[in-house]
């Protein structure tokens, strides 16, 4: 009898080439995405005269800083960004590597793309240098972020080292009520556990809640594991998993595929498997989420209402609160109900995926936006698919600049699409950080229903509550 | 070649929030430098300077006596966020050698020990003492000794430190990391013969 395992474990060994004196172990290396920002990476390759060891298992995908309104040169936010758009195209090039280019229909944000084109598979070791890479895990592999010396270095060994991660599963139990989106359940369980929750630890996220979920909701649940401080997060692999799959470009055909959905079946963690680490989370208890500081953990349901930091025994913590709530903009103890907001952007790897874009459809069908409202599609093939279901008419008709390129666009805000200072902004995407959607931008995330009901009312709204048609 | 790290002795800044993360350290409009270019005037941009790039008083780095730290002891979840390495070529390129914190986001400090910057682990009580040395005696020194594996404070106070032993040897040589792994090539070459097989599904594998 072989002791039980975990999903990650399991994972773990398979990919474990050796291991040496000080306990690191040299990890084998499946699949590796590179943006525009890997540019150390290939001038660290190349200054040292090395070659990529194997380009049929990187792909290359611009996302960062490719605008959204069109691809034309003046499109472009200025030349230095087209420049590193265009050095990214000859670096993979140059190296041989799986490229989506400008003009491929099935280019978008990497995290978007590697599932949808079944890049992505159960079981592997998936790497990118963007922190958001622990999106992947959510088909039930081991994805994690890592620095451009890294990403080098796995360029040049399709390897890396790395001292072995503790573990920490996350249980949501229970069932979510209606208007209560993957968002809102991963911004729970980061409210709950905090941004350094999972730090040092790869989460595997379980429990019927998140068996759930869908694929798209499991990539939005995992896409924010870094936000509560873990390497990475995954789901196990199962029906869902293989129905997704089943079908796409690079997932295995016919013959292959039998053989690989039989070994991807053995990988879900042993039922006696342990945890360094224990969480769980009621489904039940969940509401619509909005962020109201700027940490991912400043979270509240939308029910509620910012702290008061007078109320805050505890000095350092109440300076600490003084200062967000400085930053935000926000009065001691308001309602989050009665916050106003400027802007909504509807996008990036946590939520430009099809089920999103149709969740925002819902609300806003109909409707007139009060304030601007930016919606960009996750890849090419997204934004086809909306166009088929005609949810881009719906968009157009309630006054949404609808972008017709897809990338990483407002989340960080260095395309040429940002939050200005002081403007608030419901956002879809990740990070609440000061300054990451532009200088002095106050974000507050939200699901994309959320988002689209804060369009409409101008001000954070129950989408619970939003009459629909 | 990356600076070796044994022993510093500089001055430290205390920074007593949680979570200062990489767009802190570095914003985002800044990561599209080449390496050569000078990263450290960037450090803590928005924290340090104001919109018409004034220096903004309150932050620490800008008081008397901190201005020419070149350790930080941070709080808690230091460079938590992206996996930016301009964040660490930031510090690097701005003189710091050391940051001292209760934790780091894992991403910062992985991308730490690739460009000779030590990133140190200690109890909270001990981090919280530091920092209180710090704000009582701006200019204060702090010595980060990595073959002791100890955090010398202002008081003299020694405390030891853990390090992955794999990691702390790197640094103290200043390794490069692809060399090192060239080592095992017979390793990696007998793993990829082996792995073809398992996973004989992949088109990819054949290479």
């Amino acid at each position: 009898m072989t002791r039980p395992q975990s999903l990650f474990e399991k994972i773990w060994e398979q990919h474990s080439i050796t291991s040496n004196e000080a306990g690191q172990t040299l990890l084998f290396i499946d699949r590796h995405y590179c943006h525009e920002l890997s540019f150390h990476a290939f001038n660290m390759l190349h200054g040292n005269d090395r070659k990529v060891r194997h380009p049929e298992r990187t792909f290359a995908i611009p996302d960062h800083y490719t605008p959204t309104s069109g691809l034309k040169i003046s499109d472009y936010v200025n030349d230095d960004t087209r420049a590193l758009v265009k050095n990214l195209v000859s670096n993979a090039k140059r190296n041989k590597l799986n490229l989506f280019d400008l003009n491929d229909k099935r280019r978008g944000i990497i995290h978007v793309v590697g599932p949808e084109q079944g890049i992505t598979q159960p079981g592997m070791t998936i790497v990118c240098g963007d922190s958001h890479t622990s999106t992947h895990g959510a088909l039930g592999g081991l994805a994690f972020g890592i620095g451009a010396s890294d990403v080098s270095h796995v360029l040049a060994t399709q390897t890396l080292w790395q001292p072995k991660p503790k573990s920490m599963r996350v249980t949501v139990k229970g069932h979510r009520s209606i208007g209560v989106t993957a968002k809102d359940v991963i911004l729970g369980i980061i409210g709950k556990i905090g941004a350094a929750g999972g730090s040092g630890h790869v989460i595997e996220y379980a429990g019927q809640a998140i068996k759930n979920l869908s694929i798209e909701e499991r990539l939005t649940v995992c896409n924010m594991s870094i936000e509560a401080g873990a390497r990475a997060g995954m789901i196990a692999p199962d029906a869902v998993t293989f129905d997704y799959l089943k079908g796409r470009p690079y997932a295995p055909q016919g013959v292959n595929w039998d053989m690989a959905q039989e070994f991807w079946s053995t990988l879900p963690s042993d039922r006696d498997a342990s945890f360094d680490k224990e969480a769980s989370v009621d489904a039940n208890e969940i509401e619509p989420m909005v962020t109201w500081g700027t940490s991912p953990e400043d979270v509240l349901p939308i029910g509620a209402s910012v702290p008061d930091p007078s109320l805050e025994k505890d000095q350092k913590q109440q300076a600490a609160l003084r200062r967000k709530m400085d930053y935000m903009g926000l009065r001691p103890g308001q309602a989050i109900s009665d916050i106003k907001v400027d802007r909504v952007f509807i996008g990036s790897c946590t939520n430009s995926r099809i089920e999103d874009l149709r969740e925002a459809a819902i609300v806003l069908n109909g409707q007139k936006t009060k304030i601007p409202t930016l919606i960009v599609p996750g890849s090419g093939l997204i934004k086809e698919q909306a166009e088929q279901e005609g949810l881009d008419k719906i968009f157009i008709n309630a006054g949404v600049d609808w972008r017709p390129e897809a990338g990483c666009s407002m989340c960080i805000g260095v395309n040429g699409d940002f939050v200005k200072n002081e403007e608030r902004c419901a956002s879809t995407s990740n990070r609440n950080f000061e300054g990451r959607q532009g200088r002095g931008a106050r974000t507050h995330l939200v699901s994309p229903a959320m988002a689209a009901a804060a369009a409409v009312n101008g001000c954070f709204t129950d989408v619970r509550r939003m009459e629909t048609e | 070649m990356m600076k070796p790290f044994t022993r510093f002795t500089g001055v430290a800044a205390p920074m007593d929030q949680d979570n200062i993360d990489t767009d802190q350290i570095l914003p985002a409009r800044h990561l599209m430098m080449p390496r050569d270019e000078r990263y450290g005037s960037y450090v803590f941009k928005d924290l340090r300077l104001n919109e018409e790039e004034k220096e903004i008083k309150d932050f620490v780095l800008n008081k008397e006596g901190f201005r020419s730290s070149r350790i930080i002891v941070a709080a808690r979840n230091f460079g938590c966020g992206s996996s930016r390495e301009g964040a660490v070529f930031t510090l690097v390129d701005a003189g710091f050698r050391s940051i001292i914190a209760t934790s780091f986001g894992d991403i910062f400090y992985n991308n730490s020990f690739n460009n000779g910057l030590l990133p140190v682990v200690l109890p909270e009580e001990t981090v919280e003492l530091l920092r209180q040395q710090l704000h009582q005696e701006p200019g204060a020194e702090i010595t980060v000794d990595l073959e002791e594996k100890t955090v010398t404070a202002p008081d003299q106070s020694v405390y030891p430190f853990e390090i992955d032993a794999h990691r702390r040897n790197r640094l103290l040589k200043g390794l490069d990391a692809v060399g090192y792994t060239m080592q095992f090539e017979n390793e990696i070459a007998a793993f990829e013969k082996k792995y073809r097989r398992q996973v004989s599904w992949e088109p990819n594998s054949t290479n």
